[in-house]
């Protein structure tokens, strides 16, 4: 007799997010559903607009995938109108987008998802100089020593004490799957306070050239709003490029000594995880940071890589490549929408059909979508997957250096590579990327001082929209995958908008094959030791860091009347 | 507040006397308030009790307001949960999930009958009944009514939960409403903009702990000491605008220089916040939409952001400068101006007016009301 297990809300994630699996006699996940709670229809609300500002409503998709939709968007109108973007424009987005990924990254491991493993209530019987000495052999990062474990143990102390959990009264401390000994969960707890800290940095490299964060407001279809003038106040000079500089530096030691040591320094105690959540193992993602005002040279690789073989490969060369244009489709078989064809996001039509939720026939507001006809994942795993199969340096360095923690600190020596293709593998590949894209940042930066020396001011190409009807779409590798905004633009007004989100790709229901979606896919044969306190299924979920609000497609309806919406 | 208040703030917060005197007066001079009002901060958080208790809903959003706490430094939200409040119910942190979180969220409301301060970031769907937004399988209209039955105080926390935000843009096909609209009756507290200032938000918070009841609010609701002033009244780049020179189009010389963006649809002249006094992200020097050469596109104004086209121009509710300055040392009451101080001045109202005149000429003269950026 299966248990069946609603997880609703699921917290720690953005959105509103219900997920429901069954468990089966052996204490093992047999099957899934997930769904969105929440729909705002702002692709509706865009159509008839001014393409210029379309960015400026698509970044409210999502206030912690901020930057992400606003980039796309602008990439989108500009595809359609074919129009130049300057390079230092280019190169201003880059940094804008490189920082953003650092800090979600930080925040998905640390501020997120570490919960799921770390036992913060067990630092409190750890021994500081214990983990002071483990945290030095990791790093050497400055703030491991021991008198800052004690610190923090007796800031944890005093805050227990007060009987005042807060957001951490419903946690699932002594869960019989927490596994760390209590010098890791101090530390880890160190590392979770240090780091809200260092996540601002990269917030202020974001703000000080997007004007604030979250959502930035320093873009145009057609470059940018910052203006360069060395010789002019209240513009961006040599003050506030140094500014970026000295935050860049700051992030440095903590992506590199201290990210990219804990995740597989608290994997190693949990490496039955690397056995878990495998799923969907098609990996899509798309080149970024283009390096030049056509977007013919990309700084990071993309490409698709089929059933998890590397050597299946094939190469993604730039925002505008045929293979991703004509390979993307949606399918609503299994979704409250009319027809059961897969369709190009061009083409979708999105005509609701409310039919209850019916485990074998339509049960999501969300699409799946497909990739040449078979379901992909997205997201980092997928992002550094392909970038070591182009043969990109620095991600073959940094995991590279993440899988050697991990066999050092498990002291097995023998871990393969394809323990990636799992929940923990999810994480490890999450602060690997995070590592690259400082690297990236750093050579974005400079890349834009040295193009300036040249005397190159430019930041801006005016948009000019023709009559009649144009399409584009545009391409940005997110922090949690492939993103893709397509749009239809008429006699200069929208007519069409799309969004396909990573959320989308790997929350997407069964598809025209039956085939499940990468969450449903890898929470099968999860376990869970206890219905009542569900720690696994939250485990398999974050670890692709879900956002939902950005999944706007979805709405649940259950047992609830729907109006026919069309969804652009 | 004694010596022995203090030293155990000091231990607690992990900051010196000074630094934690200096943060309150920082805070109390965002809020315009005197070192009297710091003082009483500072001893509101030093003498130890209970930590008031926050529920915190998420409605239609996109966690933007929510975000701003994780960048805000005076305080960072780590010294917000762990020393200032007690955040009992809030979906992108709590660590527990579906009905254990609920669970929580309704045994502190219970406890905390009356006392707790209620934070809804997002709007709310009214449509269908309101099935466009459901956490724990029911919909946030009914969360929201419920959770301010017995709240202290209500504060809609950026745009959405103000005045609807972006979905409530035409057509608004969800029918999503600010929080004071769903409660007739009740006091709600609209900190709007997209997304708004952390820093808004901490010292309304702080306001109400420490003198226990809200900071004053205008007509629609918005604390005066962040919303009191329309962004133009305050825009460093407003004597650009006095002298006619403006930027007409991105990386244009005017824009090169720094040009007011009037001519660009900037907003700032119909909206009323205070982003361009104390910026964002902590940095300074320019780190706010104004500063880095864009259009403030109104986003806390209900009428204006999402909703009047970006690079149409503003409707100008105030720009003409007065007419005449008093001397800095003249007091009120005092009959100040002589034969020869009438003289002067007559020559200073004539500059003046001559560069107002100047200004509105040049604004004229464009007569393009959908200026291509």
């Amino acid at each position: 007799m299966a248990t069946r297990i609603t997880v609703d809300p699921v917290t720690r994630i953005e959105g509103h997010l219900r997920i429901d699996v069954e468990v089966n006699d052996a204490g093992k996940v047999s099957k899934a559903w997930s769904s969105g709670q929440m729909w705002r229809g702002i692709e509706k609300i865009l159509v008839g607009r001014d393409p210029r500002e379309a960015w400026l409503f698509t970044q409210r998709f999502c206030g912690v995938c901020t930057t992400v939709h606003a980039i796309t968007s602008v990439r989108a109108v500009e595809n359609a109108l074919g129009l130049e973007v300057p390079v230092n424009a280019q190169l201003v987005r880059n940094i804008i987008q490189t920082a953003h990924a650092i800090q979600d990254h930080i925040v998905h491991f640390y501020h997120l998802s570490a919960v799921d493993w770390v036992d913060v209530v067990s630092g409190l019987s750890a021994d500081p100089a214990k983990a002071a000495q483990l945290a030095e052999s990791l790093s050497d990062w400055p703030l491991n020593g021991v008198h800052e474990m004690k610190a923090v143990q007796e800031r944890l102390k005093t805050f227990v004490g007060s009987g005042q959990l807060g957001p951490f009264a419903s946690g699932y401390w002594g869960h019989p799957a927490m596994k760390l000994p209590p010098e890791v969960n101090l530390m880890a707890t160190a590392h979770y306070l240090q780091a809200l800290e260092v996540q601002n940095y990269a917030n202020k490299i974001v703000a000080v050239l997007g004007g604030k964060s979250p959502h930035i407001q320093n873009l145009a279809v057609g470059g940018i709003s910052n203006s360069i003038n060395m010789d002019a106040q209240s513009v961006l000079n040599m003050e506030r490029l140094m500014m970026i500089k000295g935050w860049i530096d700051k992030l440095d030691q903590f992506v590199k000594s201290v990210y990219l040591s804990d995740v597989p320094a608290v994997g190693a105690f949990y490496l039955d995880w690397a056995g878990y959540g495998k799923g969907v193992t098609n990996y899509l993602s798309m080149p970024d940071c283009p390096q030049d005002s056509k977007g013919t040279v990309y700084d990071l690789p993309g490409g698709y890589i089929e059933n998890g073989d590397l050597a299946t490969f094939k190469p993604i060369k730039t925002h505008h490549d045929d293979f991703f244009r004509d390979g993307v489709a949606e399918c609503s078989k299994h979704s409250w929408y009319l027809g059961d064809e897969a369709l190009h996001p061009w083409k979708g039509e999105t005509d609701p059909n409310y039919t209850d939720f019916q485990d074998e026939g339509r049960y999501s507001w969300v699409k799946a979508p497909t990739f040449n006809g078979k379901r992909a994942q997205v997201g980092p795993l997928a992002n550094v997957l392909v970038m070591v199969a182009a043969g990109h340096e620095p991600a073959k360095k940094y995991l590279d250096a993440a899988m050697n923690t991990l066999k050092a600190v498990s002291q097995k020596p023998d871990i393969p590579l394809e323990a990636l293709h799992s929940t923990i593998g999810r994480h490890a590949a999450r602060a690997v990327r995070a590592a690259v894209m400082l690297d990236t940042l750093k050579q974005q930066w400079q890349k834009l001082v040295d193009n300036i020396g040249k005397g190159d001011t430019d930041t801006f190409n005016p948009p000019v929209f023709p009559k009649g009807e144009i399409q584009g779409f545009g391409v940005h590798e997110a922090p949690r995958g492939t993103l893709s905004h397509w749009v239809v633009i008429d006699d200069g007004k929208i007519k069409n908008y799309q969004a396909v989100v990573p959320s989308t790709w790997n929350a997407g229901p069964r598809d025209q094959n039956d085939e499940p979606g990468p969450y449903e896919a890898s929470l099968l044969d999860n376990p869970v030791a206890d219905p009542q306190k569900p720690l696994e299924v939250l485990r398999t979920v974050h670890s692709f860091d879900p956002c939902i609000a950005c999944a706007i497609h979805m709405v649940d309806t259950e047992q609830q009347e729907i109006v026919k919406v069309k969804v652009l | 507040m004694n010596e022995h208040d203090i030293e155990r703030l000091e231990r607690r917060l992990g900051m010196s006397r000074r630094d934690f005197m200096k943060f309150f007066a920082g805070l109390a001079a965002t809020m315009g308030l005197s070192s009297f009002a710091a003082e009483a901060m500072a001893e509101a958080v030093a003498v130890q009790r209970k930590r008031p208790v926050v529920i915190w809903l998420h409605g239609q959003e996109c966690t933007g307001p929510s975000e701003t706490l994780l960048r805000a430094e005076h305080p960072t939200l780590e010294r917000l949960l762990l020393d200032m409040i007690s955040l009992d119910y809030h979906q992108t942190l709590d660590t527990g999930a579906g009905h254990q979180v609920e669970a929580a969220k309704e045994a502190s409301m219970a406890a905390n009958k009356g006392q707790y301060l209620l934070v809804v970031e997002g709007s709310i769907p009214t449509k269908d009944g309101g099935i466009y937004c459901k956490i724990a399988n029911k919909t946030m209209l009914e969360h929201t009514k419920e959770a301010a039955e017995n709240a202290a105080a209500i504060i809609a926390f950026g745009s959405c939960a103000s005045w609807g935000g972006v979905q409530s843009s035409g057509p608004n096909p969800t029918e999503a409403k600010g929080v004071h609209e769903i409660l007739p009756g009740k006091t709600v507290v609209n900190l709007p903009g997209c997304p708004p200032n952390p820093y808004n938000f901490l010292a309304t918070v702080m306001h109400f702990l420490t003198f226990g009841k809200l900071p004053a609010l205008d007509a629609q609701g918005r604390p005066l000491f962040a919303y009191g002033r329309l962004i133009h009244e305050n825009c460093y780049r407003r004597p650009h605008f006095d002298a006619g020179r403006f930027a007409e189009e991105f990386g244009d010389e005017g824009h090169k220089q720094g040009y007011c963006l009037y001519k660009l649809g900037c907003k700032g002249p119909e909206t009323y916040a205070n982003c361009s006094v104390i910026e964002f992200n902590d940095i300074s020097g320019g780190t706010w939409p104004i500063g880095v050469g864009h259009p403030c596109f109104g986003c806390a104004e209900k009428g204006v952001g999402f909703t009047k086209p970006l690079f149409s121009l503003a409707d100008v509710k105030t720009h003409t400068p007065p007419a005449m300055f008093p001397e800095i040392s003249q007091r009120q009451g005092s009959s100040g101006v002589g034969t020869g101080a009438a003289l002067l001045t007559g020559a200073v109202v004539g500059a003046v007016v001559g560069a107002t005149a100047m200004a509105a000429k040049k604004l004229n003269s464009t007569g393009d009301s959908d200026k291509q950026g």
